[in-house]
């Protein structure tokens, strides 16, 4: 009797976690900040294509795109090119560092919520 | 000349040979299941915890809290981890579970078997293995990114070994 409890309320917290953890909303905008400060704000409907100078303009911008719910870093003058590499984003939370431009892109919910998903 | 000192004599008492009997089939279980490859680390079967399940049913608490230990200090000398980030973890792990075991000793057996204790002493073990990672090893909150993968481990591990737990006792 008190197993099928234990498991039951085991089941409970299991589901409970995933709920909480994974059902995040989709993202709304995507966030673009410069040195910590958000330089622009797309909507993640439609096609944008807008480009930022980072912190290494002389060398070129870095190109921000997005597409049909995810965005993505399409160009970006640093050296090892991590950030573009990393593609398209399309989870809330997830966040693309563009270290030596000192650009990040980042995807936010309605709720704003401010976790940061990285695999 | 000073006299030779008294030969120091240790006498294992029946109680000293029974536990090292439990603890040595525990630490075989960890170390079996430490050259099973897991996807993810944190997620084992913790067959480990079949033995400490059937101490704890016939020789009580203390006697499971000392199998547990042993395995855990053991268990990781032998696996070259002790004192290793895995060694902390497992005992956060230990510790937890022993807790919550503890704490439903006041719960009689037949309202409370095998299978129930092995699963709540599954989420005390990855609980206190999660609390201890995030406050030491991994301090970002992404960690709990993977709660329920490991408390959906815990579930089927903690079912299953209960189980075998059971039926093992039953077989005697």
């Amino acid at each position: 009797m008190g197993d099928w409890l234990v498991i039951a309320a085991a089941l409970a917290v299991t589901a409970g976690s995933a709920a909480h953890q994974w059902g995040k909303s989709p993202p709304a905008r995507a966030q673009v900040r410069m040195d910590g400060r958000i330089v622009a704000e797309l909507p993640l409907a439609g096609t944008h294509r807008i480009a930022i100078d980072g912190a290494l303009a002389r060398l070129g911008p870095t190109v921000i795109e997005v597409d049909a719910g995810r965005a993505r870093i399409a160009a970006d003058p640093g050296p090892r090119q991590y950030c573009v590499q990393q593609g398209w984003l399309s989870r809330t939370g997830s966040i693309a560092v563009c270290a030596p431009s000192r650009v990040t892109l980042q995807l936010v919910g309605p709720d704003s919520s401010h976790d940061t998903v990285a695999f | 000349m000073q006299a030779p000192s008294p030969a120091l004599l240790v006498a294992p008492s029946d109680r000293d040979r029974r536990l090292a009997r439990y603890a040595v089939a525990a630490i075989a279980a960890s170390l079996v299941e430490a050259a099973i490859p897991s996807p993810l680390p944190g997620v084992k079967p913790g067959l480990a915890n079949i033995v400490i399940l059937i101490v704890l049913a016939r020789h009580g608490w203390r006697d499971a809290a000392w199998v547990s230990a042993l395995r855990v200090v053991a268990g990781s000398l032998l696996a070259g981890q002790f004192l290793a980030p895995g060694f902390f973890l497992a005992a956060a792990g230990a510790l937890c579970s022993l807790a919550v075991l503890g704490a439903l000793q006041s719960v009689s057996w037949h309202r409370l078997g095998a299978v129930g204790r092995s699963v709540a002493a599954a989420f005390a073990h990855i609980g206190g293995q999660l609390l201890l990672a995030r406050l030491w090893l991994v301090p970002h909150d992404g960690l709990f990114n993977l709660a329920p993968v490991f408390f959906a481990a815990a579930l089927l591990f903690g079912t299953v070994n209960g189980i075998v737990a059971a039926r093992l006792m039953r077989e005697k």
